[in-house]
């Protein structure tokens, strides 16, 4: 890749505005007939499609440089106006300078004394809010020196300038046309503009007022050729010859002598067409349109907005070498690897470049084609050429081999890859994985690295991308790869970690298991552990001690599981997670030790043993819980809900506590005799108290269910376990939904009164305002189920709006925030090299190598 | 604090330093706490972000990411006793557009010694209420024929606010212009217009005498006291911050409102950087995000640094930047464009979008060092384009 070795870089960009002689010089064409090619087919000169211009069709060469289609960039043009025309964009400027300065003299309308003071508060003012505010308040002090209607200077009578939009500037009522604006503007003294904030070196008013119009080069408008051989042009290509024949016609009247109206008439129409090329959204201009009726898009379409040249095309870019498709979960695979199709490792390559020392290999490549696994697509000759392998071809082609040539080869097992699923939220979302060429359609990806890419299996899909330069993959392995990403920056703490099975599985392993040697080295083995020597000489194995094994030997670790409670220790010593010398001595892992996003033991093994140990580790640990799962059996069933009798019992007798409690409430209301809570009225302590009782009731509900629940019931493990499900899905489940909450209060909306038709109007009670008292299990009465469904639809809706508002919120936060960086001397500055703060954080920690945003003192203490 | 560890002053963060004088055992001895802190400086080394860290894309990022998870609803109920305050997403937006008119604001009120122990807690907060004159009137009756207006006073009422119908007559008479007001010896007041245009007057003023302030803290429309912990606050619904502080038995260090441009009002652009943070973290806090303190900070740093309260919208922040192309690439950018001709505006390249834009290395990360090298013997003469910097 030396040879596209670019030396040259941009330094700065200087924005300015065109003046008529840089448009002429600048232009390697005068336009002067809206005809776009002969009778041939065959571009006419001095036309819009001029061939000095640019090229694009294939076989003809640009008149002005002689380069060939794809290699001319194009070439400006111009066309001579018969009259001066606004440039849309500069009305409002135009408007400010007319009224602020003088119509004979050409000065500002700020007495010589006073400009001096006028300027520095002006130059504030627009350093603070912009230089079109600066503009207004120009205005702003000519009004308050009382000099607009009569020039200090040279005592010349002023008149109200107004504007009739969107190109009409009127004094007093009097149209003043282009012709005078543009010497007026030409009138203002050049010391004066600074004033306007307006920089006379890079901008001259008058050059506001287009006396020439540049022509853009047809590579920017390229027409296409339909099927049918007809051919279409480009938005501006109609724009512009609309301008051009507008422009001859002016001409030909002006020089015939035609009536002042005639004239008046075709300069307006002139004005419109440049106008709406410019821009055809302007508020009070009808869009110009296609013949089917839709508006054409112009200069400004083309830039602006999310489709717009500036979003779409600058700062988003398009890549090759890349594949998508869906996914599937497999964790045998390893968390920094990705398992690709073998039609796609055939279809993406590496680039490899021919040296002395690996010629016969790469040769062997080339050899097997672009149909045997692993061979090569194409080879790279030093010029640059590329060269397909065929069975054609490929004997000559390893004839031709020789150092310096790069062969494209097929992808490998171990080759480096960037994986990415969007919406691509954190630098998580797209991480770098290695090549794992397995069969089958999918992607593949181990079920631990789900969690930053937030993916799941049903039905995503995912992008995968292959670094084309030594520079590319060194950054992505450095940078991206898994190992490195281990640690949110967010918040410190590991981001991936075991889930679902894995949890449960090592739950299950580390609380009830015992196992005979043989099984126990059949899951270790199945796990992927290379090393048994720890496994203890006995018969019977615990399950802690088969998940000591795939500890390091000198690991220390103290933590607490999920059940922990302060002061039981003694009850339940497997609350405290203790590791000692790589022994798990109590404990029993769950998702507060294993999970993403909590627990320490992943993080300090992280600390401890480096990224590289830690996936490693991690790996096993997952694999091992699945193993677990895959010898004990586990599923949830129906039966897992079942409550005994005098449960049931129970929870009915609480549900109907509250309602009888919720009917006093309601009595009490209509008696007026309810005691008002502070700061409220008696409907709202109403609604407040009930939604207290019903919530009470349901919580009261659920901590029976959580008591009486079969502790051996696999949805209650998994529950425990932290690895799926909670509590008061359980209780919804087998006992009572709960109050249903719509707007942050109970149902109120439906029908007048009451919110549904089974009920009485103006029943306030706990089931007529959507208090769901069945479980799920027993089964819902239809209102209940209607009620459930509104607070249902309730949350759709809110997810679908959050999401475009949470990422405009993103958008924003990323714009005004990307240039913050750690500078050299450890302060965050932005691109200005503004100080933001002197250190990142008031520390200078980096969050991703803290942990959980802190330094852990303690364990340094009690380590050394 | 020990010899051993003011040596480190100024090397670690203090924080730090107390943190471990904290874990500290009672006795150590002095080679084995030299250990403890060496290493303790060599892991604060080791933790520190490295030039060229884009930290603000990592703060953009990690505020951005669990924003798709926050609730949209914007009451929450915390419980019976507490205020609807807007919550999740739209607050945060609120925050971070440093909105001057947010949707819910609100005032803690903390009190000075007896009264913050609940003595008239009662009365106190609903002495701060905003009341307008509706709220004091029984009835409203128009003399049609001598466009007279004659207005009964809820006395109840009155006495709660400790008012008299004296008292509140001279208010309104206050409030009001062109007209003749009297107070009846039955409490009631008299209100007379004249003039050609008096009946009208009088219908209109019948409407435009219920809104006459009369007394409370204007802008405060809910007052509610709250027990927290040992004390009582109040906390209101509207703010009013100065006026409240001039009141003397609030405890003018602790009590705080939620709106960030009125902080920056009173107490300046330090103290509205603080609420930035004091409100974001309580938003996040409340959906269950964990954020650490640092992305918070920068953008509370970002919003302030340039000693006003900047929106993090094209108006605030991104408006500031230096660049005309990266403000282009934002929002408006045809706007950004026309004013930088005419400035005749010069873009310096340094941040990231307008490299991206062109195609070259970014300034930041990997980007951000260049490489010199002096080349020596024949191989500077031979290529006279030596390349000495290439990223």
């Amino acid at each position: 890749m030396a040879d596209n070795f670019v030396s040259k870089k941009i330094d700065k960009i200087e924005f300015g505005l065109m003046s008529p002689k840089f448009i002429k010089d600048m232009a390697s064409a005068k336009i002067v007939t809206p005809e776009l090619y002969d009778k041939e087919g065959y571009p006419v000169d001095g036309g819009l499609m001029d061939i000095r211009l640019g090229v694009i069709d294939p076989g003809l060469k640009c008149k002005t440089c002689g380069s060939k289609l794809k290699e001319c960039p194009g070439h400006f043009g111009f066309i001579e106006l018969a009259r001066p025309v606004i440039h849309i964009k500069f009305v409002t400027v135009i408007l400010d300078l007319l009224r602020s300065t003088c119509r004979s003299c050409g000065s500002v309308l700020i007495p010589n004394e006073k400009i001096g003071k006028a300027k520095e508060q002006l130059e504030k003012v627009g350093q603070e809010f912009g230089i079109d505010e600066q503009r207004k308040m120009v205005k702003q002090i000519i009004t308050s020196l009382k000099t607009i209607t009569k020039c200090p200077h040279c005592k010349e009578k002023q008149f109200k300038i107004s504007i009739e939009k969107p190109t009409t500037y009127l004094e007093d009522d009097k149209r003043l046309n282009p012709i005078e604006i543009r010497s007026r503007l030409e009138r203002i003294k050049r010391e004066h503009l600074a004033l306007f904030g307006i920089n006379p070196a890079s901008c001259q008013p008058e050059w506001m007022v287009l006396t020439v119009l540049p022509i853009p080069p047809v590579t920017m408008r390229p027409s296409i050729t339909l099927e049918t051989g007809e051919r279409s042009e480009d938005d501006l290509t109609h724009k512009l010859g609309d301008i051009v024949r507008i422009n001859q016609r002016l001409f030909e009247n002006i020089n015939a002598g035609a009536p002042e109206i005639i004239i008046e008439d075709l300069w307006d129409l002139l004005q419109y067409h440049i106008t709406t090329f410019f821009d055809n959204e302007v508020a009070q201009l009808p869009p110009a349109r296609h013949r089917s009726g839709q508006p054409l898009k112009t200069l400004t379409a083309r830039i602006k907005s999310k489709e717009g040249r500036i979003r779409h095309n600058l700062a988003g870019k398009r890549t090759n070498f890349s594949a998508r498709t869906v996914i599937s979960p497999d964790p045998m695979l390893n968390i920094n690897e990705v398992g690709v199709p073998m039609i796609m490792a055939m279809k993406l390559t590496v680039p490899e470049r021919v040296t002395e020392w690996n010629i016969e290999y790469l040769k062997s490549f080339v050899k097997r084609g672009p149909k045997e696994y692993p061979g090569a697509n194409y080879i790279i000759r030093p010029d640059g050429r590329r060269k397909k392998i065929t069975d054609e071809t490929k004997e000559q082609l390893i004839e031709e081999l020789q150092p310096g040539f790069i062969v494209e080869r097929h992808l490998m097992d171990g080759d480096i890859s960037t994986f990415n699923r969007q919406p691509s939220l954190h630098r998580m979302s797209m991480m770098c994985h290695r090549i794992r060429v397995l069969p089958g359609l999918t992607l593949r990806l181990n079920p631990a690295v789900c969690a930053p890419y937030n993916a799941d299996f049903d039905g995503d899909e995912m992008n995968l991308h292959i670094p084309q330069t030594e520079e590319a993959r060194a950054e992505a392995e450095i940078l991206m790869e898994v190992q490195t990403q281990l640690i949110s920056p967010r918040y410190g703490l590991s981001i991936i970690g075991c889930n679902q099975d894995a949890i449960t599985g090592n739950y299950i392993l580390t609380k009830y298991s015992t196992l005979p040697r043989e099984e126990a080295i059949d899951l270790l083995v199945a796990a992927g552990a290379d090393d048994l020597s720890k496994l203890p000489n006995k018969n019977m194995i615990n399950g802690k001690e088969i998940f000591s094994v795939l500890l390091p030997d000198d690991f220390n670790f103290k933590g607490y599981a999920r059940h922990y409670k302060e002061g039981k220790e003694k009850e339940d010593p497997d609350m405290i997670v203790e590791i000692k010398e790589g022994r798990l001595i109590t404990g029993v892992l769950d998702k507060n030790n294993l999970g993403e996003g909590s627990g320490l033991l992943l993080r300090n093994l992280h600390k401890q043993y480096g990224a590289n140990r830690m996936v490693d580790i991690l790996g096993k640990i997952y694999r091992l819980g699945i193993e677990v799962l895959l010898k004990h059996g586990f599923t949830i069933t129906l039966s897992d809900l079942d409550m005994k009798p005098e449960v049931k019992e129970e929870i009915k007798r609480l549900i109907n506590e509250a309602d009888a409690d919720v009917k006093k409430m309601i009595q009490e209301y209509h008696q007026g005799t309810l005691e008002l809570l502070p700061g409220r009225d008696i409907r709202e302590t109403l609604e407040l108290r009930i939604l207290e009782r019903l919530n009470k009731a349901r919580n009261e509900t659920g901590a029976i269910v959580a008591q009486n629940a079969d502790k051996n019931a696999h949805a209650l493990i998994m529950i425990l376990a932290g690895a799926k499900g909670n509590l008061l899905n359980l209780a919804q489940m087998s006992a009572c939904v709960g109050q249903q909450a719509l707007r942050g209060g109970r149902i109120r909306r439906g029908y007048t009164d009451r919110t549904l038709s089974c009920f009485k109007k103006g029943d306030l009670g706990a089931a007529a305002r959507g208090f769901v008292k069945n479980g799920f299990k027993s089964g819902l009465e239809p209102f209940e189920l209607f009620f459930t469904a509104m607070t249902g639809r309730d949350s759709l809706m809110d997810t679908a709006l959050r999401t475009p508002k949470s990422g405009y919120l993103y958008r924003r936060l990323a714009n005004a925030l990307q240039d913050f960086k750690v500078e050299y001397d450890f302060t965050v500055r932005d691109a200005g090299k503004k100080i933001v703060q002197f250190a990142y954080g008031e520390d200078g920690t980096d969050v991703s190598k803290s942990e959980g945003g802190k330094i852990n003192v303690g364990h340094i203490v009690r380590t050394t | 604090m020990k010899q051993e560890l003011k040596e480190y002053k100024g090397r670690i963060p203090l924080k730090i330093l107390e943190e471990l004088e904290n874990e500290l055992p009672d006795s150590i001895g002095s080679a084995r706490l030299k250990k403890i802190i060496e290493k303790v400086f060599a892991e604060y080394r080791s933790s520190l972000a490295e030039p060229g860290e884009s930290v603000g894309l990592v703060t953009a990022e990690s505020i951005g990411e669990p924003g798709t998870q926050m609730t949209l609803n914007t009451f929450h109920f915390a419980g019976v006793s507490e205020m609807n305050v807007t919550t999740g997403l739209p607050r945060l937006i609120e925050i971070l557009d440093a909105r001057s008119e947010i949707s819910t604001k609100m005032m803690e009120i903390y009190l000075k010694k007896p009264y913050s122990e609940g003595k008239d807690i009662r009365s106190l907060a609903e002495g701060l209420k905003e009341t307008k004159f509706k709220e004091y009137i029984k009835s409203i009756s128009i003399n049609v024929a001598e466009t007279k207006m004659r207005i009964e006073l809820d006395e109840k009422k009155l006495k709660d606010r400790h008012l008299n119908a004296a008292k509140i007559a001279k208010i309104i008479d206050k409030g009001l212009k062109g007209f003749d007001l009297k107070l009846d010896k039955d409490e009631s007041i008299r209100i007379k217009a004249s003039g050609d245009d008096a009946l009208n007057m009088i219908y209109r003023l019948k409407e435009k005498i219920k809104d006459v302030y009369v007394n409370g803290i204007k802008g405060v429309s809910q007052v509610l006291p709250v027990k927290r912990g040992e004390e009582y606050v109040i906390v209101t619904a509207g703010s009013n911050l100065k006026e409240v502080l001039k009141l003397d038995f609030v405890d003018a260090e602790r009590t705080s409102t939620n709106s960030i441009i009125e902080v920056e009002k009173i107490f300046g652009i330090e103290a509205a950087r603080e609420a930035i943070i004091r409100e974001m973290k309580k938003v996040l806090k409340d959906q269950g995000i964990n954020i650490d303190i640092r992305h918070i900070l920068l953008v509370a740093d970002a919003m302030t640094m340039s000693g006003k309260v900047l929106g993090v919208s094209r108006y605030g922040i991104v408006k500031e930047k230096p660049s005309v192309l990266a403000r282009a690439s934002f929002e408006t950018p045809i706007t950004h464009i026309i004013n930088a001709s005419m400035v005749g505006e010069v873009d310096p390249l340094n941040s990231v979008i307008e490299n991206v834009m062109i195609n070259q290395p970014v300034p930041i990360g990997t980007g951000l060092p260049g490489l010199v090298t002096k080349i020596k013997g024949d191989g500077g003469k031979k290529s006279k384009e030596s390349k000495e910097s290439k990223e």
